[in-house]
């Protein structure tokens, strides 16, 4: 996973709330196997429409998508994370995120900001004034900055410090293999197996 | 203080915990499906890693396949099944493949071979995994980073979320439903009040559920955002996993019931959030929206977005509705649908075909119907009962078992501007093809619809 500890860049302001993961990228695009060419079907359906926001040339070439709340409701397809990653966003802001897309995001280092409500509709309108607006998310002073704000987001240490160090969760796991091999010994000896 | 059922089970899981770490939790049972696996295969190899507990993980093709007879005709969802093939034989997981006995549904299957058990943890990479939540045990969706870590390690690192008891109080009217009963509660809580929580569904109309009605509610957990959603086990559990392939024998049998009743919920535990709900006065209940909490009784009217005071309600109900083509105060009973879907994780059991057919019997359908069962073990046993008889005679379509139009994967998809009424979980825009527009409603309220044309609660037949 690559390290996030400060990213500054423009942002792209997304006026919708409950922004479910069939909207971020539509069921058709999921039978890929492979894990590259998903920009192609972020938001394909909304894209048709010539008046959504990345179609608007103003936006070209953000990296930090500031939404309404409920961002990444619905699916577990972590091809919504891997769609907006590739598309070229590393942050995505919003008031209230689907937990297993935010659970996914830190997995892959796009990171998910929770600002309260009235913060990130200001940095919209801030953003919709002035789309060239400098914004800078900030993980290691857990900090989004624009203009003259500076806003303070919480995340917990742990996963603040995995994202910063760019690491594996599998890796880190492995080295307690003796725990789970433990564990397993201890197991209840009626729980089921498939075979 | 006592322990809630989730902090019981969350408890028995933990294999390592260190103070500013997450838990590291043991995972039970691993399902896997073709649409978010391939990657993490991929991943293994990269590694070269190898899967931890085969033994502990299940694989069936249920998203992608055709629920006509025949070969898979879209060639990119080909590759994709046989991939999982792949994976499947050079990992040694055991797989249902199409045309299989036990292959179905991800979230149909585990139950029906009694592999899903009251006290484990199950994860997929699916969010409908909370359905096995209705056993008593926590069961979660996860996304294709999580099930590489999962195969690689049967352990996922993790947060205990915070516990929510929904208490549903007094009885279910007659013709109301689990279905009815869980879109009021989303509608209720909103599709982000169960964020960051376990919920566990207690109180009378809960217990007296059957554990078909049990899995409905638990599997649209996550519409509300909840990470869980579980139910204390009880009689009607243990009855259910009698005698099923995977479940206890003999001796063990005894011993693990004995421990399944020490999961409940104690008496002096203390849940974080408490939402209570009146059983005794719902009604059939249906969407209207583009998600899941935007539902209401079928007796009243498509609703004004000036109705709602919150301007984000406001704005997502102007969207929604030019979306779905309706008109604020059209009652919902004359709406119109071109197509009525009975199936899904949700609601694609033998009791809700059952439920459908008895209102289909000695009647026809007025607009296209499928009728798609969870697993080719409920299309069995309803084969079994004569419901298909049923269903073709009413002029439905009696399909093969699959995901199918839940959510459009495979050739089961509406038109643009085409209207559904569907036993699914998700109304989202284009959930079920491109351009439709979905109704999120039960299985007797489809059949009634089917009947009419339009929305309609079977007391209105």
């Amino acid at each position: 996973m690559e390290a996030f500890t400060t990213h500054t860049g423009t942002a792209v302001p997304l006026r919708r709330s409950n922004v479910d993961t069939d909207q971020i990228i539509p069921a058709v695009w999921l039978k890929q196997v492979s894990r590259t060419g998903f920009e192609k079907g972020l938001f394909a359906a909304w894209r048709e429409d010539p008046t959504f926001v990345l179609n608007d040339p103003a936006y070209e070439g953000g990296s930090i998508l500031v939404s309404g709340p409920d961002f990444g409701t619905g699916s577990s397809r972590e091809h919504a994370v891997w769609a907006l990653q590739q598309y070229g966003f590393r942050v995505v802001i919003a008031a209230r995120f689907g937990d297993i897309f935010r659970n996914n995001s830190t997995k892959m280092g796009l990171l998910p900001v929770v600002l309260p409500g009235e913060k990130v509709e200001a940095l919209q309108a801030a953003v919709e004034a002035d789309p060239k607006l400098e914004v800078t998310v900030d993980l290691v002073e857990r900090q989004v900055r624009w203009a003259d704000e500076a806003v303070p987001f919480e995340i917990d240490d742990y996963t603040r410090w995995r994202l910063m160090e760019g690491l594996d969760d599998i890796g880190l796991t492995l080295r307690h293999a003796d725990d789970v091999a433990a564990y397993e010994n201890g197991r209840q000896p009626w729980l089921p197996t498939t075979v | 203080m006592g322990r809630t059922l989730a902090e019981k089970v969350w408890e028995q899981h933990v294999v390592r915990r260190a103070e500013g770490e997450p838990d590291l939790l043991y995972i039970d049972l691993h399902l896997i499906h073709e649409v978010t696996s391939p990657q993490a295969f991929d991943g293994l190899r990269l590694a070269g890693r190898k899967v931890r507990r085969p033994d502990l993980t299940i694989a069936t093709e249920d998203h992608n396949v055709p629920t006509v007879l025949g070969p898979i005709a879209d060639p990119v969802s080909k590759t994709q099944v046989e991939t999982l093939r792949k994976n499947a034989a050079e990992f040694g997981i055991r797989l249902h493949p199409m045309g299989d006995a036990g292959q179905g549904v991800v979230h149909i299957i585990g139950p029906q071979f009694g592999l899903t058990q009251p006290g484990m943890t199950i994860v997929c990479g699916d969010s409908h995994t909370s359905t096995h939540g209705a056993f008593g045990g926590i069961a979660f969706g996860i996304g294709t980073s999580e099930v590489e870590h999962v195969l690689a390690t049967q352990t996922l690192p993790a947060y205990r979320p915070k516990t929510m008891a929904i208490e549903v109080s007094g009885e279910l009217p007659a013709g109301v439903t689990a279905k009815d009963l869980i879109l009021a509660i989303i509608a209720k809580i909103g599709t982000g009040g169960g964020q960051g929580y376990i919920v566990e569904y207690r109180g009378e109309a809960v217990r007296k559920l059957s554990m078909e009605g049990r899995m409905t509610i638990c599997n649209m957990s996550i519409e509300a955002g909840a990470r869980a959603g579980m139910i204390a086990p009880d009689e009607t559990t243990f009855a259910y996993l009698k005698g099923r392939k995977h479940a206890p024998q003999g001796e063990a049998w005894d011993q693990a019931v004995a421990y399944w009743k020490t999961l409940r919920t104690d008496d002096d535990a203390v849940f974080d959030k408490v939402v209570e709900i009146d059983a005794s006065t719902l009604t059939p209940f249906v969407t209207w929206g583009t998600n899941p909490g935007q539902g209401l009784p079928l007796s009243e009217s498509v609703p004004s977005p000036e109705s709602f005071d919150d301007p984000v309600a406001r704005s997502a109900a102007e969207r929604a509705l030019e979306y779905m083509g309706l008109t604020a105060g059209t009652p919902l009973r004359e709406i119109e649908v071109d197509t009525v879907f009975v199936g899904s994780c949700t609601n694609g059991r033998i009791e809700d075909l059952r439920s459908a057919a008895e209102i289909l019997r000695g009647r026809q359908v007025k607009t296209r119907t499928l009728i798609v069962p969870g697993s080719m073990m409920v299309k069995k046993q309803a084969e079994e009962e004569g419901l298909h008889e049923v269903f073709k005679a009413a002029g439905a379509e009696w399909r093969e078992a699959g995901c199918s139009m839940c959510l459009g994967m495979n050739p089961d998809t509406l038109k643009p501007g085409e209207r559904s009424a569907s036993t699914s979980n998700r109304n989202f825009e284009g959930r079920q093809g491109k351009g439709g527009r979905t109704h999120l409603v039960s299985p007797q309220v489809a059949a009634a619809t089917a009947v009419t044309g339009r929305l309609t609660a079977p007391a209105d037949l």
